[in-house]
């Protein structure tokens, strides 16, 4: 055993314990230290990243809830709203991916929860060192079972979401999941406690011994050679318990039983209970003696922080105590009064009898000391030189690479592991743009996308910073949605190390830019820090959550061409380049810079056209360039289309180039003129060819590249698999 | 005249009461929420949807337990009087658990959890549960398991829906879903209350809950 002082032991500096007996006026209980080393752990207080976040635009005309609660909410008419919020579960996950991953999924839903809002989708979005690795693969196949497991046991569709894999991520996967929710704006739940004399109750799990120390010596510390040591951190889930847990808060919410609802995520009781108090400004007493429990002999500091997954805390009024637990009952549930509502402002806990716990709430929640991170800038990234990047002698051979590239390859292997249809709501399914999930109860849907440009973030952060909200959004836009708001989770290395700090700054100033051009506010978030290990640090990661709303569900736009004899068109603005591009295969370059204001005209045509039923399908050029794009929405549709562009490039450049804001539509023959008219605004719309045939030819200048369309399907649904089974 | 009233049960854990209660609302029936530790049906009930799920978090084995609680009993003697019986996925794993259906549902070959559309072919024309639909005839339905592949004896059932192409879990005989030798009760393991909404792609899935309102 370290001969350290405690604190140091939980992660806290000598100048935050000294801090500590400051505001306390005395030196803190054993459990209080703990406590406080939760709370003020970076992952509980974003005590490195909160400064930089004032930057995202959080308001908006639709914006019925904003940061602060478990997940924001904005208005999708009808007197509804919809509620959500992507996290991430990385550093659990690179330790133990199975549990790590679902246990990811479990906490999100339950953010959405707390909100009192029913779960209507999931997302993910995940990153892996390369496929060649035998821990990569470990990781991903592992972290893929935990969240297909999971969420096919709580009956939330997985709707979509992304994949990819760089060396950066062989020690640091990332796991960030979203989840989606619907509530009637008046029965919105706060977390916030009222009512002095009310009753503090828990529902759900018993509580153990897991993932104590969860948020602090886990997830806000790099992660090293003694992490196999750091398995008990990590929380188990139980599925079965937290689908009974929704039925079970969602009949009591519909009953009117609860005045508040928090669920227990990081740092447990500690957390949940702060919050409520905090937010609340009142006091919490809780009598730990009285928490069931799963193990003998827990300390009362580890039930105090225990991650036992699946429980939710609810303060309800003293005279709805019998029909609250009779309901729980009725759902096989347990829920148990804990303690009550006080006016001290007072984190109290009793512990066989004795205080061993008094804290003003607040202190854990509000007077964490926050840091500026050292902003270094890194150099400016020097643009490709394409006389360095030879031609490539056989377009078709290049194209059928880049097919087969683990990053463009199709993701079926893994949504196919996942329920993405119950619920009966999945009107567009995984592997195209953005998913689209209808509003229960009415013609409306939500297209729901998660996205990420972290090469271009490496490169130049403010631009890939905008890259990422730009495609996430137009993702969402295809569908013929209208993005109305953003949900983000960044995802950093030690942001008090190299240039880490300043490219959390830059992106999210780019993001900001980008989301105030288009106009969808940020309504909730998570930051994930230290996600590096000894010589390897992850890209700049920020995952980006756009929601869009379609007022008529059946007006949603897939990505699959149609029919023979519909006209191909390339819709946008901006030019193909190879700089950190998939086909020049690493992050390397000047990314393009994206035109947020042309961007969003880009969002409005496509919402126009979708409206008036011009579109037959619709599909973002983004991994892999206009040649992948064009062979997916081919593949999709189980038909050929015959293309000819020229962008005055290089070949190569034309048929694999990324950037620019630009999507290939496809139409009916008597719709070309409509949608030709549509042009303006910065925005093009060209007609580049014809669906049909067994076969996608894309031919630039004197250049052709032809395969067949069955090839094409060969190649890119089997890369990912093949390379599984080489194990 | 009312509605044809079709109770569908909830266990803890049940996922699909909510999408199978609409697609009963569909055909114009109307569905009754039925509460697994309930000794018996609600007043009144003319047929019986077990939607899908995961009932007791498939523990034990999947349908095991939800096979065992007190609303199982009301469901056979509602069968036994020739009531019709739907049993969904986890629904057609509880009716093969309870002996309300031979075999046994086997984890897929694959051993892996699949979600995917696919198209089943009409076996057997004579039962109620495809309309007038002849054998042969191709419905579209999604499927999405982890344990659906029926084990047993065909000749104790009627097969009445096969895997059409791909066999994706392995089940004898390509088989999809069986009903008893009566007629009255029909398990599958793909989803039809997921093909019943046109917005799905797929309306098919609405002969199987037309055939409880006869």
């Amino acid at each position: 055993m370290s001969d350290q002082p405690l604190h140091r032991t939980l992660g806290l500096t000598d100048d935050e314990a000294l801090r500590i007996t400051e505001l306390m006026g005395r030196e803190p209980t054993d459990p209080e230290l703990v406590m406080f080393s939760l709370m003020w752990s970076e992952h509980c207080s974003y005590k490195h990243s909160k400064p930089l976040l004032s930057g995202f635009p959080t308001t908006g005309p639709r914006v019925v809830m904003g940061p602060g609660e478990n997940a924001g909410a904005v208005d999708v008419g009808d007197g509804l709203a919809v509620v959500f919020k992507v996290e991430s579960h990385n550093h659990p996950s690179a330790v133990e991916p199975f549990e790590g991953a679902a246990t990811g999924v479990g906490g999100i839903v339950r953010d959405i929860l707390a909100v009192g809002a029913k779960p209507i989708c999931l997302l993910d979005s995940l990153r892996f060192g390369p496929l060649s690795s035998q821990r990569s693969r470990h990781l991903f196949t592992r972290a893929v079972a935990g969240i297909g497991h999971y969420g096919n046991c709580i009956g939330i569709p997985n709707v979509g979401g992304e994949v990819s894999f760089d060396d950066r991520y062989e020690d640091s996967c990332l796991v960030n999941a979203m989840c989606v929710g619907v509530i009637p704006h008046d029965r919105i739940l706060s977390c916030a406690a009222r009512g002095i004399g009310n009753r503090l109750v828990l529902i759900g799990n018993r509580t153990g011994r897991d993932g104590i120390g969860g948020a602090s010596v886990l997830a806000s510390a790099e992660l090293g050679e003694d992490d196999a040591d750091k398995r008990p951190s990590v929380q188990v889930g139980d599925p079965f318990t937290e689908r009974k847990l929704l039925d079970c808060c969602l009949d009591l919410s519909d009953r009117g039983l609860l005045v508040a609802l928090q669920d227990l995520g990081a740092a447990g009781l500690t957390s949940a209970a702060s919050e409520m108090a905090s937010m609340g400004g009142v006091g919490l007493a809780i009598d730990l003696d009285r928490v069931p429990l799963r193990e003998q002999g827990m300390a009362p500091a580890e039930v105090l922080v225990s991650e036992s997954q699946e429980r939710m805390l609810a303060v309800v009024e003293p005279g709805r105590m019998a029909e609250v637990v009779a309901l729980a009952q009725r759902h096989e549930l347990e829920a148990t009064d804990i303690g009550e509502v006080t006016d001290t402002g007072d984190f109290e806990a009793l512990w066989r009898g004795d205080e061993v716990v008094r804290i003003p709430a607040r202190l854990l929640t509000d007077d964490v000391p926050m840091y500026d991170v050292p902003r270094t800038p890194a150099p400016a990234a020097a643009p490709v030189d394409l006389a360095d990047l030879p031609e490539p002698a056989d377009p078709s051979a290049a194209w059928l690479t880049l097919m087969a590239n683990h990053n463009v390859a199709s993701k079926r292997w893994v949504f196919e592991q996942y329920d993405h249809l119950v619920g009966a709501g999945t009107v567009r399914r995984p592997g195209g743009d953005a998913a689209v999930v209808l509003i229960p109860g009415t013609n409306r849907a939500v297209a729901v996308a998660l996205d990420c440009a972290e090469w271009h973030c490496e490169l130049d952060p403010r631009a890939g910073g905008m890259a990422s909200v730009l495609e996430a959004a137009r993702n969402v836009a295809c569908t013929g949605a209208v993005p109305i708001a953003a949900t983000d989770c960044l995802n950093f290395g030690n942001p008090e190390k190299g240039s880490t700090g300043w490219r959390l700054a830059e992106c999210i100033g780019g993001m900001a830019d980008a989301l105030r051009a288009i106009d969808a506010p940020i309504v909730s978030g998570n930051v994930s820090l230290y996600n590096e290990s000894p010589g390897r640090v992850i890209y700049p990661t920020p995952v980006v959550g756009i929601v869009g709303l379609l007022e008529d569900a059946s007006k949603s736009v897939g990505h699959a061409f149609q029919h023979p004899h519909d006209v191909v068109l390339l819709i946008g603005y901006g030019e193909p380049r190879v700089d950190a591009s998939q086909y020049l295969g690493r992050a390397e370059g000047s990314p393009p810079v994206p035109d947020p204001v042309r961007e969003s005209a880009l969002f409005r045509l496509l919402a126009t056209a979708a409206d008036q039923g011009l579109l037959a399908s619709a599909h973002d050029v983004s991994a892999g360039g206009l040649a992948v794009t064009v062979a997916e929405s081919a593949i999709a549709g189980g038909v050929g289309a015959d293309v000819a562009v020229d962008s005055g490039r290089r070949a190569d450049e034309t048929l694999f180039g990324e950037g620019g804001g630009r999507v290939v539509a496809s139409c009916r023959p008597d719709h070309v003129d409509a949608l030709l008219a549509l042009a303006g605004a910065g925005i093009g719309v060209a007609r580049v060819g014809t669906v049909g045939g067994h076969e996608v030819t894309i031919t630039v200048g004197g250049s052709v590249a032809r395969v067949s369309v069955a090839d094409l399907a060969r190649v890119w649904e089997g890369s990912i698999p093949e390379a599984l089974e080489a194990t | 005249m009312s509605a044809t009233r079709v109770a569908v049960v909830k266990f803890p854990g049940t996922l699909d009461h909510e999408s199978a209660a609409r697609a009963v609302a569909a055909v114009g029936g109307e569905a009754v929420p039925t509460h697994h530790a309930d000794t018996a049906l609600p007043e009144g009930t003319n047929a019986v949807v077990l939607p899908g799920g995961f009932s007791y978090g498939d523990h034990l084995r999947p349908g095991a337990i939800a096979s065992r609680t007190p609303i199982m009993g009301a469901v056979k003697r509602h069968a036994a009087a020739g009531g019709k019986v739907l049993g969904i996925c986890n629904g057609f794993q509880v009716l093969c658990e309870s002996g309300l259906l031979p075999g046994v549902l086997r984890p897929n070959a694959s051993l892996s959890f699949i979600c995917r559309q696919g198209d089943l072919e009409v076996a057997d024309s004579g039962t109620p549960w495809t309309g007038g639909r002849l054998a042969g005839e191709v419905l579209s339905m999604p499927y999405k398991h982890h344990d659906g592949a029926w084990f047993g004896d065909p000749g104790g059932s009627r097969v009445v829906l096969r895997y059409r192409g791909e066999n994706p879990n392995g089940s004898i005989d390509r088989i999809a879903g069986i009903s008893n030798l009566g007629g009255n009760v029909m398990g599958l393991m793909p989803h039809p209350e997921e093909a019943s909404d046109p917005l799905l792609g797929s309306i098919d899935g609405r002969v199987l809950f037309a055939a409880l309102l006869i």
